[in-house]
């Protein structure tokens, strides 16, 4: 009598365990695929200052390891990308105060591939950055063909 | 000692535009130019018949040598009635430039080492970066150890003082004075960069305003050039870091 109700409730257990590791599973694919752009973009985009391993530069570019400050200003870090960042900012209980250029090119998907790269590297773990949350902090997004021709120059060669 | 001197032919090893263009490449890559192919064969044949060692100095048959770049001239001088030819190769003219500590630093600073020297500026955002993060390890592993110098010249001369640079050495690493940061008029540092064969312009379009090539110019105690490197190559660092063991066995 008393071991129908366990029997119920380790099959609902389960059922529930199943059914999160389904939807996580999707969320994995998803996160995989973000952060496998990402660390080409990154690569290409961000690797130059802070490092393959974001590990920055000296006192001049800022880590990427600092989960605290990425978790806080984490929506804020879509604008960062784009428009670049000026002004002291303290970074793992250094202050950092060179200028990071803007990085108009990137397009709304492409920040989100960095953003989740970033955001799953290095140390950090916070799973996808979409790009409905990049849009949503960038209210004034500009798509790289509303944006005036002399501020593209920042992807010429060198 | 020379009582007449006339020069004989000039033998411009590399191309003309090999000094200005960004084809300092080439000179990086022994092995792609002309006169150094054929240089190689030369030695190859020397080794061979076993005469006399294939370096251009002579002696030392055991270990490999860096070749001296840039244009080289047979001159003829007559010495005690004697016609004597000799090679008379390329070599970085003497300087004098202000450094991140407002001090004057000229070539003597470098006399009893050999240096590596690369053109840069604190805001550049393109390739300065790597460069200089790749030239702080090559520095760390050399710290302390005064046979080894460096020297990166700003092509800012408008925004890169002393104290921009000051502030940027120690920011980047730099705790010592083995690591010099300089600055100059545009004509000054424009010109050196050009004896070291590095490509530095001015450029609106450019990211930051200024287009350069990003080469480490390894330079010997007589101020030869004796390797050039691309600072954002990983695998070119390395070759650097071999041959400067190779420069520092000849003294």
């Amino acid at each position: 009598m008393s071991k129908v109700p366990v029997l119920i409730l380790l099959a609902a257990t389960y059922l529930l365990i199943v059914t999160c590791q389904g939807c996580q599973g999707g969320l994995d694919i998803k996160t995989a695929q973000y952060y496998t752009n990402g660390h080409q973009l990154y690569s290409t985009h961000c690797a130059n200052c802070h490092g393959d391993k974001g590990e920055g530069l000296g006192l001049l570019y800022p880590p990427l390891t600092d989960s605290g400050y990425l978790t806080e200003n984490r929506s804020a870090l879509p604008g960062i990308v784009q428009h670049g960042m000026s002004g002291e900012i303290t970074v793992s209980g250094e202050k950092y105060n060179m200028e990071m250029p803007a990085n108009p090119q990137l397009s709304v998907v492409e920040i989100a591939y960095i953003l989740t790269y970033v955001t799953n590297s290095f140390g950090n773990k916070s799973g996808v950055f979409s790009e409905e949350e990049v849009l949503e902090n960038l209210p004034d997004y500009l798509t790289p063909s509303q944006i005036p021709s002399h501020s593209k120059l920042e992807k010429s060669a060198f | 000692m020379k009582s007449a001197k006339k020069v004989q032919k000039n033998y411009p090893v590399y191309k003309a535009e090999s000094i200005a263009g960004k084809k300092a490449g080439d000179i990086a890559d022994r092995k792609s130019g002309r006169s150094a192919g054929l240089w190689a064969i030369t030695c190859s044949l020397f080794t061979v018949l076993a005469l006399v060692s294939c370096g251009p100095s002579g002696g030392g048959d055991s270990g490999k040598k860096l070749p001296i770049m840039g244009f080289r001239e047979a001159v003829t001088t007559v010495i005690d009635g004697k016609e004597v030819t000799d090679t008379v190769y390329h070599q970085i003219p003497e300087f004098e430039f202000l450094n991140q500590d407002s001090i004057l630093v000229s070539n003597e600073f470098f006399e009893n080492s050999v240096y590596v020297a690369n053109f840069f500026f604190t805001h550049c955002p393109s390739i300065c970066p790597t460069m200089q993060r790749n030239l702080l390890a090559v520095y760390q592993e050399y710290l302390d150890d005064n046979r080894v110098k460096f020297l990166s010249h700003s092509i800012d001369f408008k925004y890169d003082s002393p104290s921009v640079l000051k502030n940027y050495a120690d920011r980047l690493g730099v705790v010592n004075d083995q690591w010099q940061f300089v600055t100059g008029s545009k004509a000054e540092i424009y010109g050196m960069a050009e004896q070291y064969m590095v490509y530095a312009q001015e450029e609106a379009a450019a990211p930051g305003g200024y287009e350069h090539s990003g080469y480490f110019v390894l330079i010997d105690q007589n101020r030869h050039i004796r390797g050039a490197y691309d600072g954002t190559s990983k695998e070119q660092i390395e070759i650097l870091r071999k041959d400067l063991k190779i420069l520092l066995q000849e003294h």
